[in-house]
């Protein structure tokens, strides 16, 4: 018995840091992916934003990735030349093998010329969107200020 | 409210951490007929689960009668194909452990549950959604198709 006691008390250990370390993961922005080829976003059906676009990674048993889709879409809808592209992984897995998601949802900070920027797993809050954005090149940005409308 | 589809998302959650402690109890029984039996119970909640929606689990009955009266009504409503995707991996993991424990492997039984154990409390505790974690890549590898 007393084996089993240490059995149990060792996995609710584990389970618990487990817990703390999966957690503090959850939308934390993250440096782009090293991609072998530049994406043709626009031949995935992808319509890329001016300045900045999120593309989201969802599949319908994916709870977390309603969340995030909610936060994206007010963030966009209140900023100029920022998108929210919302795909199904199971309409690109070519796709999400090339760019190596592995988790659903995954976001990807897009800027305007197609090149990944940042990279966001796990539910993404206000916050991290905001500091995703914040990592955008200041010349795409003032590219877009010039022209905002 | 709205009782647009959709379930109150802290229903699976609770019934969750029931199946936890259910798991945590087959890992203290040990390689034993007892925990072989317990295994198979939770098993069975995993398959009701699976073909009613954890909604329609026992654990979510008893969330429904006993837990949400007390509570107040749910701000949001979720989607109830994540859960239920859940309660598929329980089965598939449980059931390993209760067919290897019938096939004279016991040892296998508290390995399938403190396997399942991580994935509830996680669930219960952290919101943990093995419909997020697992899904994709079991696509990627090909075992599921859509």
């Amino acid at each position: 018995m007393l084996g089993q006691v240490i059995a149990l008390v060792v996995l609710v250990l584990g389970t618990a840091a487990l817990g703390v370390w999966w957690s503090a993961r959850q939308g934390a922005v993250r440096a782009p992916r090293e991609t072998p080829v530049g994406i043709d976003w626009a031949s995935s059906g992808i319509a890329l934003a001016d300045r900045v676009t999120f593309v989201q990674f969802s599949a319908e048993v994916c709870a977390a990735c309603r969340s995030t889709s909610r936060v994206l879409g007010g963030l966009t809808g209140a900023s100029p030349g920022v998108g929210h592209r919302e795909v199904l992984v199971d309409d690109h897995l070519d796709l999400v093998r090339t760019l190596g998601v592995l988790r659903t949802p995954t976001v990807l900070v897009v800027d305007g010329g197609g090149r990944e920027v940042a990279r966001m797993s796990g539910v993404v809050s206000d916050t991290q969107a905001r500091q995703a954005l914040s990592r955008v090149p200041a010349a795409a940005v003032q590219a877009d200020g010039e022209g905002q409308s | 409210m709205s009782v647009s589809k959709g379930i109150d998302p802290r229903g699976p959650r609770v019934g969750a951490s029931i199946t936890a402690v259910l798991l945590a109890a087959v890992v203290l029984l040990g390689a034993s007929t007892a925990g072989l039996w317990l295994l198979t119970f939770i098993m069975l909640s995993f398959l009701l689960g699976t073909i009613r929606g954890a909604e329609g689990s026992w654990q979510g009955l008893l969330y429904k009668r006993f837990v949400r009266p007390r509570l107040s009504p749910p701000t949001e409503m979720e989607d109830r194909r994540p859960p239920r995707f859940a309660q598929g991996v329980g089965l598939f993991v449980t059931g390993v452990g209760v067919i290897l424990g019938f096939l004279g492997v016991l040892p296998a039984v508290p390995i399938a549950a403190a396997a399942a154990f991580v994935a509830a409390a996680l669930n219960a505790v952290v919101g943990l959604c093995l419909g997020c974690e697992l899904y994709l890549l079991l696509r990627r590898s090909g075992l599921v198709r859509a």
